[in-house]
């Protein structure tokens, strides 16, 4: 696919991304689509970083505010929000950015697993950090970011 | 030009297969559920040979190859049943009713086309 | 398209299905005391059936258990077994059997022979039948004397080539046999034969192979004509083993004055050079064994014939030609024809056919996938295919639903703006769009016919699920069924199957008392089951009824209380203590038993039901009895909903939860506590809920005066009364479901994207009401007055 892919077998392409002034990715193959803000139609009883659902050609998927699920701060709705619907195995979120960055192809070596810290909110959905012209990008465990089905209800 | 065919049976399976085996073969086929359906079809047609099944419900093969013998213009069509193994007794009430020879199930379908052609050419 | 074998395969396993179906129909009739032998008949037949395609596949587990089975049928058809009660019992468990050896080859799995062959060896035991009655006759010899006078064969009809008989006067009979070759058809024999160069006549063939000389005597007698046989075949079939020299007999012709032309009165001589052996030889004469005289000797035997061989006929040498196709072949019949006493089959297509017979290709196929299948989709196209159906893929349909989901979403976009344009009323773009409707709800109804599916499959499998339950808990229990051909959703058949067989353990074991304690309280040994299904009011109603006890209702609250379900001086009704049995972790059983006892509570059939948007219900009579009542959509895809306004929201509530709407004044409102409200309709008091806030979407109002509500009825009657902020439409929506990427919302259903591409979420009422009217339970000091 790209000269990036080529210098190492074990490069991820990843799609960086900001959110909260932070620098997040996400495993490439993961990334469906990604789509301008679209309104949410709520849902009751859901935790607040639910926005609720949205209708992506006939399907209706979650949105996720992933700053408010990372515990970051949630700047103000804009139009230029972006929403990144990833493949999260069985199921399929939205999850809504500030801004999407660039592609990244990043070789395994490159890749750090976080520093063993007192754990806050954020650290249980950094699965790896790396560092691209140096800023720390922090690359998101998906499957921490959807509530399990029992979880969720509350 | 294609032999004409008519199979009469009442299991589904058993017709999808006659029914390969047959136009696999290069025969023209028509297919029927009992032996009430099989007069019906066979009503216009003059098939070169009838493979009938014996136990079907509505009427059955002695029924139907009687029906059949009974009309003056399908008296000469050869008629084979199908028959399931060690029934030799169905092959002789088969052949008192009028049948020409058998077929034992499950088939083979070289030996289905064989049977046919040692009735009918 | 796939190998056709695996199609047929695949068509069999549906087949099965259905023949197993009529099986446990035939049965059942016969437990109900029907014996008449068309009964026996489907019975027997089903088992033959499924027996008959086994064998066409090698299934051979199958083929041998549905063998004995069958065999065990045949005494039964037979009159040789009168089954008792026990017997169809017996009957019964082999066909489950039966059905379990089906899907086990279907599945590729093995049912091992210890859980089958005690059953038959019982069942061989009973009947009387043996395993070794079984033998190959295949293909031996048989001596037949048939009196062919009867069975129609006999009084041959006007023969086609007898016209060509009194073309020979002259014909000086017997002894004049070289006036023979005058015959018009037979010396034209060779030259009416386009035969296409035949391999080099030889000793051995190209392979080398041995050649073996047979030398055929072959003396048709009357019988073999009036079977339908023709000589011509015969012969023909021996020269496609190889080189043969016929010659034709006529010694015993009669002369004309004396022919009868129903007798045959010629026999062939046949010089065959073959690979084939002898038996393949034989096999050639199979149908006619019996009906001719036969004299088949190996070369070295030959000169003996020779020297019988009357004076010199004819010859007609034929070659076993490359091509077995029997394409030209039947040119030859009318000259033959000519000269046999016999009716010949008419080698063309009747004219008088009503329609034409698709073009067939007339070439010889190999028996391949490719050509199977091109033959196949020609053979569809034959006018007298039994009933045709299209096997197709779910997955297709599915789409298409989608698809016309898509479309009612779109006729809906199109009627709002065609409605914001505010055109008059009778415009033809308002005319043509509610035909548009029409049509749009049309096809969405006959799409979704192709979904559904009797009910019966499922009554079926639960017959099996009483006959075994009851074995275990050695109860003498009947089901009874009622509405089988209930046509519902086929994807909520699958998923009914779970709940519907907990229900139906639960009634045996829990509903139905012990035979002792039914015969001590005067009632028939015999517990009854009843199943039924029905359409009611645009959903189908599935009840399980049991004759037992009745739900001990102090039993139950004392379990509640014991398992801290509920307060022990809380006040509930006789529906609120029936509906504790679906509180998660009930469970009734002093004992847990082997059966329902499984970890599975009536709480996992509730959820499941309410999974499917149904909803459970019971109703007890103390020593009478209970009734499970499951209510479920008529289809998982679309539904008609009432689309209204909360907090800004836009919400759709099914309409048929809807008993009505109207506009609460000050005489309505009851204030029951600070924040509880009842209201008064027709007399009753019915609980309200503000839907804004039960759904979290805002506080409570401090006043509900001049508010709407939707009035919300149950299944058990119990009523709710929802308030909402507006209401805008009421029309059809499709079902998009929520859990498969969100997961389970309390009080909601699903969702559906309306008009303008916004998602809406369905109501689920009956469940936002229960969650409701639970939450205030529990406490049960502040016990809502639901109900």
């Amino acid at each position: 696919m790209t000269d990036n892919t080529k210098k190492s077998d074990t490069a991820t392409e990843l799609l960086s991304f900001l959110v909260g002034g932070q620098d997040y990715s996400v495993d490439i193959m993961s990334v469906r689509e990604i789509r301008g803000s679209a309104k949410a139609t709520s849902l009751p009883h859901a935790p607040p970083f639910v926005r609720g659902v949205i209708n992506l050609r006939g399907t209706v998927l979650p949105l996720i505010d992933l700053a408010a699920r990372l515990g970051l701060e949630t700047g103000q709705d804009t139009d230029r929000n972006v929403i990144i619907v990833v493949d999260l195995g069985e199921r399929t979120v939205g999850l809504m950015v500030d801004a999407v960055s660039d592609i990244l192809a990043i070789p395994e070596e490159d890749m750090q697993a976080p520093p063993d810290m007192a754990a806050d909110e954020t650290h249980n959905f950094v699965s790896a950090l790396t560092i691209v012209d140096g800023r720390m990008i922090r690359i998101l465990d998906l499957n921490a970011i959807m509530p399990d089905q029992n979880e969720e209800a509350a | 030009m294609s032999l004409e065919v008519l199979a009469v049976d009442d299991s589904r399976t058993m017709r999808d297969m006659l029914n390969l085996a047959l136009t696999s073969a290069g025969f023209t086929t028509h297919l029927a559920e009992d032996g009430v359906h099989g007069l019906e079809v066979l009503d216009g047609l003059e098939p070169n040979v009838i493979i009938t099944d014996i136990n079907m419900p509505r009427m059955d093969g002695f029924g139907f190859i009687d029906a059949v013998r009974s009309q003056e213009k399908w008296r000469g069509i050869p008629i084979l049943v199908l028959t399931t193994e060690s029934a030799s007794e169905l092959k002789v009430k088969a052949r008192a009713a009028g049948a020409t020879g058998w077929i034992v199930k499950p088939f083979d379908p070289s030996k289905l086309v064989k049977a046919i052609k040692m009735v009918a050419g | 398209m796939s190998d056709p074998m695996e199609e047929i395969r695949a068509s069999y396993f549906v087949e099965c299905e259905e023949l197993l179906e009529s099986l446990q129909d035939g049965l059942q009739q016969m437990d109900d005391g029907h014996d008449d032998s068309e009964t026996i008949n489907v019975v027997f037949r089903a088992v033959h059936s499924i027996k008959g395609g086994a064998g066409a596949f090698g299934l051979d587990d199958l083929v041998k258990f549905a063998h004995r089975f069958e065999t065990a049928m045949d005494e039964v058809r037979a009159g040789r077994f009168v089954p008792d009660s026990a017997a169809i019992k017996l009957f019964f468990q082999c066909a489950d059997i039966l059905a379990d050896l089906v899907r086990a080859a279907r599945d590729d799995a093995v049912i091992p022979e210890s859980i089958t062959n005690p059953v038959l060896d019982t069942l061989d035991e009973m009947v009387g039948t043996s395993e070794e009655v079984e033998e190959e006759i295949e293909f031996a010899p048989m001596v037949l004397n048939l009196d062919l006078g009867g069975g129609g064969a006999s009084g041959l009809p006007d023969l086609p080539g007898l016209p060509a008989l009194s073309g020979l006067p002259d014909l000086p009979g017997l002894p004049d046999l070289p006036g023979l070759p005058d015959l018009p058809g037979l010396p034209e024999l060779d030259s009416a034969l386009p035969l296409p160069p035949a391999s080099p006549a030889g000793q051995t063939d190209n392979s080398g192979n041995q050649l073996n000389h047979f030398r055929i005597l072959f003396s048709p007698e009357n019988s073999l004509y009036s079977s339908g046989n023709e000589p011509l075949y015969l012969l023909r079939a021996l020269r496609d083993l190889g080189e043969i020299k016929v010659r034709c007999d006529t010694s015993t012709l009669p002369g004309l004055g004396d022919l009868n032309p129903e007798n045959g009165y010629l026999s062939w001589i046949i010089e065959l050079s073959t690979e084939e052996n002898q038996t393949t030889v034989r096999e050639v004469f199979e149908f006619v064994d019996g009906l001719c005289d036969l004299d088949i000797a190996t070369a070295d035997d030959t000169a003996l014939i020779a020297e019988n061989a009357v004076a010199p006929q004819p010859e007609l040498t034929v070659t076993a030609e490359p091509d077995t196709s029997a394409a030209r072949l039947p040119d030859l019949v009318p000259e033959i024809a000519d000269i046999l006493p016999d009716v010949t089959p008419e080698p063309e297509v009747a004219p008088a056919l009503d329609k034409e017979p698709e073009p067939m290709d007339t070439s010889t196929a190999e028996y391949d996938a490719q050509s199977a299948a091109g033959a196949q989709s020609s053979a569809k196209a034959t006018p007298t295919q039994p009933r045709a159906t299209v096997r197709v893929d779910l997955e297709r349909i599915d789409r298409l639903v989608n698809l016309v989901g898509e479309l009612v979403i779109n006729q809906a976009m199109l009627s709002q703006s065609v409605a914001e344009t505010s055109l008059p009323q009778n415009s033809p773009v308002q005319t043509g769009l509610e035909e548009f409707l029409q049509l749009t709800r049309d096809i969405q109804e006959s799409v979704m016919m192709i979904r559904a599916q009797p009910i019966k499959s499922l009554f079926q499998r639960m017959s099996r699920i009483v006959r075994e339950s009851s074995a275990m808990l050695g109860k003498d229990v009947r089901l009874f069924t009622d509405g089988e051909n209930t046509e519902v959703d086929k994807t909520v058949i699958e998923r009914l199957a779970d709940p519907l067989t907990h229900m139906i353990r639960n009634a045996v074991d829990h509903g139905l008392e012990s035979t002792a304690d039914r015969i001590a309280t005067g009632k028939e040994p015999v517990g009854h089951v009843t199943l039924t299904a029905n359409h009611r009011s645009g959903r189908i109603v599935i009840d399980v009824t049991d004759d037992g006890a009745g739900i001990n209702r102090e039993k139950v609250r004392q379990i509640a209380i014991n398992k801290e379900l509920i307060a022990a001086d809380a006040q509930l009704s006789d529906t609120d203590i029936d509906n504790l049995l679906f509180l998660p972790g009930f469970s009734t059983a002093d004992k847990v038993s082997n059966l329902s006892g499984r970890g599975v509570g009536m709480d996992v059939v509730k959820s499941a039901i309410l999974g499917l948007g149904g909803r459970i219900s019971i109703s007890s009579v103390e020593g009478k009895g209970t009734t499970f009542s499951i209510s479920l959509p008529l289809t998982l895809a679309v539904l008609d909903g009432m689309v209204v306004q909360v907090a800004g929201e836009t919400l759709v509530v099914p309409l048929n939860a809807i008993i009505e709407t109207l506009t609460l004044t000050e005489d309505d409102l009851r204030a029951l506590g600070p924040q509880t409200h009842v209201v008064q309709i027709r007399g009753g008091f019915d609980p309200l809920l503000d839907l804004g806030a039960e759904l979290g979407y805002r506080a409570p109002k401090d006043s509900y005066i001049g508010d709407i509500v939707l009035l919300i009825g149950q299944e058990d009657g119990k009523r709710a009364a929802l308030v909402v902020d507006a209401i805008e439409d009421q029309r059809q929506v499709v079902i998009k479901g929520l859990e498969a990427s969100y997961g389970r919302v309390a009080g909601i259903a699903a969702a559906t994207i309306l008009g303008d591409g916004q998602i809406a979420l369905i109501l689920d009422p009956v469940d936002l009401v229960s969650e409701a009217t639970g939450r205030t339970r529990v406490p049960p000091k502040h016990l809502s007055i639901a109900g």
